[in-house]
């Protein structure tokens, strides 16, 4: 559904040319949960940026079935890396900000996201402010925001490095379901080796920068568990140590 | 308040309001004392009461201001005066902010400008507007413009240019157009940013009038200061200066709680 085609990034600087991403080809089917790992500074986010249009590739595309990723921005919801709410809105001015911007605040739309805050416990704070939510349930909201606009394709930014540990497990299980119940195609990129084990079908390892596909690994026999299941599952600590060892080597 | 408060707590409220109640007593005695001691030394003789004036005398002084109505004029000529500068001064550096916002490229080309206009004493722009507008309020408004405009042009497009970048991220990749993001994320972000201009603009204001009102004017505090000044009437500038105090402090308090009233209401009771 997902194809990253040779993408390749340089950026320009008045001190010279970094490269940022070589060579990057991997893909991502409809309805897999993909995480992409790599060390802090790899380019891993670069590449979010490029399937999401903030971003042109230096060469290379990313194809949303078969068609440029960034003339289907309709079609992406994306997840930052702290929840970013609007502190001064209030939770359901915040979940329908997606659809404030592109003129679809109606009824048919709402009514979905109505849905979406009942069915995930957050109906009762949809008149609260983001200050007054926990950081999971913020994290919630924000997952909510995205799948707002029924995106095909979410794209998840570390959006749980700015949680402590404890709220960070909980998060991760909570926000795993989620996308599962919805049945969106993920890519979620990611320092973290557990969090990509825990939550995903596939794991892309990128290398130190300039980022290069280092290995693909497909958790065929974690496929269907909860990401708390995963973490206790033998085969967690071997697809961790092996990803472990292919970072270490890179880096 | 169900529950009943523990009497360690009790005890330290109790602390706590005894000591807010002492520190508000000496802050009146402080003031009491200062006017008493003035006094005192003006009737005992230690002081020229002549040059130095008394509480006493300006009392009168402004008893007399009151019964002649000329309280209300000078008082009111200066506050409108104040009040039209900052209104101005905000809102007029805050659409020049934001078009140097959006024109992130007309920015970088005036930006050494502002910088040198920003450290130019602006009073000494004063009997340049005179010649331009005329001896008049409007030059006076044009004073307290140019003494607030720059700082507050500077100081919102910094407020600006300091949004989250988080957010913008997100703004951008949600497909907002550069005009959404200014509505919905620029602006209502930065509301602190405007109070604050808000707040500086007062105070920078005040000045603008007064030194206005020196150059040319019929009325005013400004005026008062200047005419008391040249008849050699201590009382009137004193007077004169004590009124500016309280009314000074009056806005600047009118706008701190406007503040707290948004704020509150924005950002629920936190």
């Amino acid at each position: 559904m997902v194809q990253f085609d040779h993408i390749q990034k340089t950026y320009q600087s008045p001190n010279g040319e970094i490269r940022a991403l070589e060579d990057v080809t991997f893909s991502v089917a409809e309805g897999d949960f993909v995480s992409i790992v790599g060390p802090s500074g790899c380019g891993k986010s670069t590449l979010l940026s490029i399937a999401v249009g903030l971003e042109d590739a230096s060469g290379g595309t990313v194809l949303l079935k078969g068609r440029p990723a960034a003339e289907n921005l309709q079609r992406i919801g994306y997840m930052p890396q702290r929840d970013e709410l609007f502190p001064w809105r209030t939770i359901w001015a915040n979940v329908t900000l997606g659809l404030e911007l592109r003129g679809q605040k109606d009824d048919v739309h709402t009514a979905r996201v109505a849905e979406l805050l009942d069915r995930y416990g957050l109906a009762g704070f949809r008149e609260k402010l983001p200050g007054q939510l926990s950081g999971g349930m913020r994290q919630r909201c924000a997952l909510i925001r995205t799948l707002a606009t029924d995106p095909e394709l979410l794209l998840l930014d570390e959006p749980f490095s700015a949680l402590d540990y404890q709220t960070r497990l909980q998060v991760s299980d909570d926000i795993h379901a989620m996308i599962r119940r919805e049945g969106k195609t993920a890519i979620l990129v990611t320092h973290d080796i557990s969090e990509s084990v825990s939550m995903s079908d596939q794991v892309v390892v990128l290398s130190a920068r300039p980022g290069q596909v280092r290995a693909i690994h497909n958790l065929e026999d974690l496929r269907g568990l909860t990401p708390m299941e995963r973490r206790r599952h033998p085969r967690f600590s071997q697809y961790f140590n092996s990803i472990w060892k292919e970072l270490d080597h890179s880096g | 308040m169900a529950e009943p408060l523990s009497s360690a707590r009790q005890a330290y409220l109790r602390r706590l309001g005894r000591e807010k109640r002492r520190v508000t007593l000496a802050q009146i005695l402080l003031l009491l004392g200062f006017f008493a001691l003035w006094e005192l030394a003006a009737r005992a003789g230690w002081i020229d009461s002549f040059l130095l004036s008394s509480p006493s005398r300006i009392w009168e002084t402004l008893a007399g201001l009151w019964s002649s109505g000329d309280l209300w004029l000078h008082l009111g000529t200066s506050c409108w005066e104040t009040v039209a500068g900052f209104m101005l001064g905000t809102a007029v550096g805050a659409v020049i902010a934001v078009l140097l916002w959006l024109c992130p490229g007309l920015y970088r080309v005036v930006e050494p400008y502002l910088v040198v206009l920003s450290a130019l004493p602006k009073t000494a722009l004063g009997p340049v507007f005179i010649v331009w507008i005329g001896a008049g309020p409007a030059s006076i408004i044009a004073m307290t413009l140019a003494i607030s405009l720059i700082v507050t042009i500077l100081e919102v497009h910094n407020g600006f240019l300091a949004t989250d970048p988080g957010k913008l991220r997100l703004m951008r990749t949600m497909g907002a157009s550069r005009s959404q993001i200014l509505w919905k994320l620029v602006l209502p972000a930065n509301f602190g940013t405007f109070i604050n201009a808000l707040k500086v603009n007062v105070g920078l204001s005040w000045v603008g009038v007064i030194m206005g009102e020196f150059l040319v004017s019929r009325a005013g505090l400004g005026y008062l200061i200047v005419y008391g000044s040249q008849v050699f009437q201590m009382d009137l500038v004193m007077a004169s200066v004590l009124l500016l105090a309280v009314v000074a402090a009056v806005m600047y308090q009118g706008i701190r709680l406007l503040e707290r009233s948004v704020h509150h209401h924005r950002e629920g009771s936190t």
